[in-house]
């Protein structure tokens, strides 16, 4: 039997009948059509998922940064409250407070509250012009902790417990625990929405190759019957697919960027308003960071890993099905 | 080449549509499958491609049973073979150029290995002027020729024509049927499918009719 038939050359010198061929006569299309109609809506849902997940990861990310900077703030500040009492002398016992918290090798610096910024602390809840000379104020003790060490205050609080019997110390434990429940939920949350988004994102490019899949039914049949073997096909598909996640992606992450550095800009812009102010104590300068920005194109690059492999398992299982 | 043991075919639980088809294709032999409209002659074609299973009987193809075959074997088999669809079936986001060479890209080839040969073969079947330009523009003619020449790129050693000349003036079909037999001569084997009694009087070649679901063949 004959393996392969021989055929003479009726043009034998190409190169000279036509003149030097061009570099390429292919344009590199590729074999599935690249721009359709359902191409295109393929990369605004891209796009739009995207956005949406790189925001929830922005969001994330800036909640937990701005977390962690209140959470360290507050762990670097502690306070000793020394009560009044009638048989002691008050100067005496916040002087000794002073001393205790000053000989820690913990600590940074140690400022008292005066007995007039005391009472001013007051003045938000009793009114200005009260005499307070005859309320048993207590004294405040502000003790700034060094950043590179983590507190350990159990001999402080032992040491002012035998020497300064009316202090007691607050290390904000409470209220570092609550802060850091309601970071970590809001971040579990942000995390959520971006695993739904992005399984929303999978199933949409599934449901949009398989349409693709199926317009292209007849380019399919042609590819088989010229000798393409299913894993060309698949991987034509998947090239093509990985374009449009790629264009989907980067369209949906610069929008959220773009978002994310105009409200930076505008929190910047209204940082001397009130509510400014509020915003700036809640989340810091607006400003999600390199990590933040990174997470933003992970997620993009993410988005489009996910169009690629889901059109590659998509069409592989049409073509089982076709077998 | 080919060869049919008794093949039959049905479509789900219908009337067999084919039935008891038993012939060989010799190597380097020219035939006309011929037989009424809707007598089953794209259907044997399709068999004969692997794109339709029997629902019983035996093919071989190229020495291969291909009823137990895999995907990569069958693969390896279409390689072999070249097919003219009634319809072309061209691409028509591909250029002329990029269809022909199609066979030959599919199968990882760079582009630098084959141009020429495309080129050349583009030119020999008159589309050497034609070969950038998309099958919508292309008149009948000129995409049955593309499509021939996408049949022929790989050098099939049997090559499969529906309705080559169903398309096109008396005087081109001549041309195309030259063509065929000029391949014929060059060593492949030749299956044409077609009605036209006009075109087959032009060829002394062995004649399969197809006719309620049987194949009588003529010598």
């Amino acid at each position: 039997m004959m393996r392969r038939t021989e055929r003479t050359n009726p043009a034998p010198d190409v190169e000279s009948d036509l003149g030097p061929l061009p570099e390429t006569l292919r344009r590199n299309q590729p074999l599935v059509p690249a721009d359709s109609v359902a191409g295109r809506a393929l990369v605004t849902v891209i796009a739009i998922l995207t956005f949406l997940a790189a925001l929830a990861a922005g969001a994330a990310e800036l909640v937990a940064s701005a977390s962690a900077e209140w959470r360290s703030s507050i762990s670097r500040e502690i306070t000793i409250q020394v009560k009044p009492n009638a048989q002691r002398d008050i100067e005496a016992d916040v002087a000794a407070a002073v001393a205790v918290a000053g000989a820690d090798p913990q600590v940074d610096s140690v400022s008292v509250y005066s007995k007039e910024e005391a009472e001013r602390l007051l003045a938000p809840w009793l009114g200005t012009g009260l005499e307070l000379v005859e309320l048993p104020v207590p004294r405040l003790v502000v003790v700034r902790l060094k950043s590179d060490t983590t507190p350990d205050l159990t001999a402080m609080k032992q040491q002012l417990a035998e020497q300064v019997p009316t202090a007691s110390l607050d290390d904000h434990r409470t209220w570092i625990a609550r802060l850091s429940t309601m970071a970590s939920t809001l971040v579990i949350i942000a995390l959520a929405i971006v695993g739904l988004v992005l399984t929303a994102a999978a199933l949409a490019i599934a449901f949009a190759t398989r349409a693709a899949v199926a317009s292209s039914r007849e380019i399919l049949e042609v590819l088989h019957f010229v000798g393409a073997d299913d894993r060309f096909i698949a991987r034509e598909f998947q090239v093509r697919f990985l374009g449009l996640g790629l264009k989907g992606g980067a369209i949906g992450c610069l929008a959220a960027i773009l978002l994310i550095a105009c409200l930076g800009f505008l929190a910047g812009y209204w940082r001397a308003s009130p509510g400014g102010d509020q915003i700036e104590a809640l989340f810091g300068a607006f400003d999600i960071g390199w990590r933040g920005y990174g997470a933003v194109v992970v997620v993009a690059a993410i988005v489009a890993t996910t169009t690629a492999l889901v059109s590659r398992f998509t069409v592989h299982r049409h073509l089982r099905g076709l077998g | 080449m080919v060869r049919f043991d008794n093949v039959g075919l049905r479509y789900g639980m219908g009337p067999e549509v084919l039935r008891d088809l038993t012939f060989s294709i010799e190597p380097r032999s020219f035939q006309f499958l011929t037989g009424p409209s809707g007598a089953g002659k794209t259907t044997l074609l399709r068999l004969i491609l692997l794109a339709l299973k029997p629902t019983r009987g035996l093919i071989t193809l190229f020495g291969e049973d291909v009823s137990q075959i895999s995907g990569e074997a069958l693969t390896a088999l279409r390689r072999r073979m070249g097919v003219v669809f009634q319809d072309f079936r061209l691409l028509d986001h591909l250029t002329t150029y990029e269809n022909v060479a199609l066979p030959l890209r599919v199968q990882g080839r760079e582009e630098a290995s084959y141009r020429a040969e495309v080129v050349e073969l583009l030119r020999w079947v008159g589309l050497g002027e034609r070969m950038h330009v998309l099958p919508p523009v292309l008149s009948g003619g000129e995409k049955q020729r593309a499509a021939i020449a996408r049949a022929l790129i790989s050098r099939p050693e049997l090559l499969l024509a529906d309705e080559p000349t169903g398309n096109v003036d008396p005087s081109l079909a001549r041309r195309l049927l030259r063509l065929f037999v000029e391949l014929n001569r060059l060593g492949t084997s030749v299956i044409i499918a077609t009605h036209d009694l006009a075109l087959m009087d032009q060829v002394d070649a062995r004649r399969l009719v197809l006719g309620e679901g049987r194949l009588h063949i003529y010598e």
